[in-house]
């Protein structure tokens, strides 16, 4: 056999580079070309149209976890966070559509506090972000619990749901382009935008080696809690998505933490930072959405989902340590 | 010839109550064509008789109060806990955690706050879900000079010894909603149970959907005995029917998991012809999930949340909510009182279990009650409705 074929394979992909969005982007496209042997309606405008609006939460959170990790930080939080964002929206609008923007607006601010109060525990106290998190995320689920005694009241409004459920009618060769993958492409260009900024330089080099960076004038402080501002607010648009399509619920966010670091990680960002691509992270989450329809064409049942995610993240952490420590 | 037409009517009788008792056991290939798998291990067949035969039984008590009347009733003599009032009930409650305890609980005050004359003080303590909490509760509700004591298990075989340590100390117990393996309370108060309630929405589905259609089964989670009972009455009666199970699913009564599990059904089948849920707190995320895509909404059943109602009268819904009416929350306290009072009681006290149809809609749908609210709380007589409610 061709032993020869691997070595030069790094040749003719001079790109292929730990953190590069190719990887990604080549099993996004087997993944695609697999889903329209099985299932070729799929891919035709009104169903992928529907597909790209309900995963727009999973790719925003993912993008809001990819600033926390690539600055070297986790965010366990998010899903307790929309769970909590959810149930604070119906219980305050309680079905009265003039609320809808007041609460809109409150849930960002929410979200922001939340990741504010994330970074500060983090950077000042010096506690690591995964117990941080990982406490935010209790106390969340314990204070939503408190105050709704155990189960959600109230009612989302049909102005607050929109956003999650309606879509642009009738957009040429679109079709029903629905508003959830509107909001998300223009926070997805946001997103690019702000990493190719000084911004995002700085957040990268915070997490690659934040000793360094510290040392060349940059408060890592201020910018892993900035960050970590960005994953709650982030976890407030996708909590607004989401209680828009599916109403209010006590699981809105069950697992979402989960579901946003497997996409990360997918996406070719490195565990501990300093690595990746905020695209790579959306291509990530939008792979993890269609590897499950994919499972779902296939019959295969909806329990394997978490065995499957967890896979991921075993292999995609296995794959990237091995490529670091050849680098 | 009047001979020959009594014994074929036997035998077809005879067949007809035979043939659930066959797909369990016997005949696998019957249950793997129809997709609905292997019988769930929970299944009894004789509870799964009894519980069919009271869906047709009469009840008697007075009809404008379900909560009072009985099924089948089987009087027991309670004259040696009779006791003088003002009495002090108390309650060991297994949780809070859903809209259905919410609501019931509600009305559970309200029945408290209606019998005030009679009862000086109520103690309520919530188990919050937790087996070990409960037993702890009740043991601590003994020491505190309860006239009475009321449980709501939170699992069967775990809470019976609590149970049996409370009955005796003496004291009347009553037990309600989920049981327990003992026959020592003086009363357990349930309604028809969970094989009547699969059954009334499988067989509404199948008699209205196309037939030889595509049914999707959702279901919140395998293995409690509730849940289980619903689904494996249900899974009888599509067996029967030879409808086209095309999936069985699991939903966590997670109203984003339901409606992605309906989407991408949609998505697989190009159309799902009916829909069966063991409990209704998601089926208006699956009707959305069909408006969403565009496609009509098959026959279906929810449950008495008027969420569910409102959307069903709203877009004209070929729908059925059997229910598991939250008035047995009322129940208890009657119950109680009634022991107090040293007159007979039913044990069990079978509730009959109504169900929401097309004709009775309008009676059930009050839009004023919040979404999450149960029609079927029998609340309405209750001192602060509806406010307390809302």
């Amino acid at each position: 056999m061709q032993t020869v074929q691997p070595r030069s394979l790094p040749l003719r992909l001079p790109r292929v580079r730990p953190g590069g969005v190719l990887p990604i982007l080549a099993i996004l496209a087997v993944l695609v070309v697999l889903v329209g042997i099985r299932q070729p309606d799929f891919l035709a405008p009104p169903s992928l149209m529907s597909f790209l609006g309900r995963s727009a939460p999973i790719i925003l959170l993912a993008a809001g976890q990819y600033f926390v990790i690539v600055s070297g930080e986790f965010d366990l939080s998010v899903g307790s966070l929309v769970t909590a964002q959810v149930v604070v929206a119906a219980r305050l609008i309680d079905s009265d559509p003039a609320r809808t923007w007041p609460v809109v607006l409150l849930l960002l601010a929410f979200g922001a506090l939340v990741g504010l109060v994330n970074g500060l525990v983090t950077t000042r106290l010096r506690v690591p972000s995964f117990i941080t998190t990982l406490g935010m995320f209790l106390i969340l689920v314990g204070a939503v619990y408190l105050w709704s005694d155990g189960a959600p009241k109230g009612g989302l409004s049909e102005e607050f749901r929109r956003f999650g459920r309606r879509a642009f009618e009738d957009v040429p060769l679109l079709g029903r382009v629905p508003y959830a993958l509107v909001v998300l492409v223009v926070l997805a260009v946001a997103a690019v935008l702000l990493m190719r900024s000084d911004f995002g330089r700085t957040l990268v080099a915070v997490g690659d080696n934040p000793r360094t960076a510290e040392l060349s004038g940059v408060r890592v402080w201020r910018t892993r809690t900035f960050a970590f501002i960005l994953s709650g607010l982030a976890a407030a648009v996708a909590a607004i998505l989401l209680g828009g399509y599916s109403g209010v619920s006590f699981q809105a966010g069950n697992g979402l933490e989960f579901g946003a670091i497997t996409a990360v990680v997918l996406g070719g960002v490195a565990l501990g930072g300093g690595r990746g691509a905020v695209v790579g992270a959306m291509l990530g989450a939008l792979t993890l959405e269609l590897l499950f329809a994919l499972m779902n064409f296939y019959g295969v049942s909806g329990a394997l989902r978490s065995t499957v995610q967890g896979a991921i993240i075993l292999l995609a952490v296995a794959v990237s340590a091995t490529r670091s420590s050849s680098r | 010839m009047a001979a020959l037409a009594a014994v074929t009517l036997l035998s077809v009788a005879a067949c007809a109550t035979d043939e659930p008792a066959a797909s369990p056991s016997g005949s696998a290939s019957a249950a793997t064509g129809s997709g609905t798998g292997d019988q769930s291990k929970f299944f009894v067949q004789a509870d799964y008789d009894a519980e069919l035969a009271l869906l047709d039984a009469a009840p008697t008590g007075p009809a404008d109060k379900p909560w009072e009347q009985v099924l089948n009733p089987t009087m027991v003599d309670t004259a040696k806990f009779k006791k003088n009032g003002p009495h002090k009930i108390c309650f060991s409650n297994a949780a809070l955690n859903n809209p259905w305890r919410q609501v019931g609980f509600k009305t559970m005050q309200a029945e408290v706050e209606a019998q005030k004359s009679r009862i000086k003080e109520f103690v309520h303590v919530d188990a919050e879900g937790k087996d070990q909490k409960q037993i702890a509760d009740i043991n601590d509700l003994l020491g505190k000079g309860c006239d009475a004591l009321i449980v709501s298990p939170n699992t069967t075989a775990t809470l019976t010894p609590a149970v049996e340590a409370a009955c005796k100390a003496g004291l009347p117990v009553v037990v309600f909603d989920r049981g327990v393996n003992t026959k020592c309370p003086v009363t357990f108060i349930n309604p028809i149970g969970g094989y009547g309630f699969g059954h009334v929405g499988a067989e509404f589905v199948s008699q209205k959907m196309k037939p030889g259609g595509k049914v999707l089964a959702l279901r919140i989670l395998p293995g409690v005995d509730v849940l289980e009972t619903r689904w494996s009455a249900a899974k009888v009666a599509f067996d029967k029917a030879k409808v086209d199970v095309v999936g069985v699913e699991f939903t966590d009564g997670d109203p984003a998991k339901t409606k992605k599990i309906v989407d991408d059904y949609i998505q697989r089948y190009g159309t799902i012809d009916g829909v069966w849920m063991d409990a209704g707190a998601t089926a208006v995320a699956a009707v959305e999930a069909f408006q969403d895509a565009g496609k009509p909404v098959p026959p279906m059943n929810g449950e008495d949340q008027l969420d569910f109602l409102k959307i069903w009268k709203d877009k004209n819904l070929t729908a059925i909510a059997p229910t598991y009416p939250t008035y047995q929350w009322r129940t208890p306290i009657l119950a109680v009182l009634q022991i107090l009072d040293g007159k007979q009681v039913s044990s069990p006290w079978k509730l009959p279990q109504p169900t929401v149809t097309q004709d009775n809609l309008d009676k059930y749908l009050d839009p004023s009650m919040p979404p999450l609210h149960y029609a079927m709380c029998g609340c309405t007589d209750l001192p602060g409705y509806p406010q307390r409610w809302k």
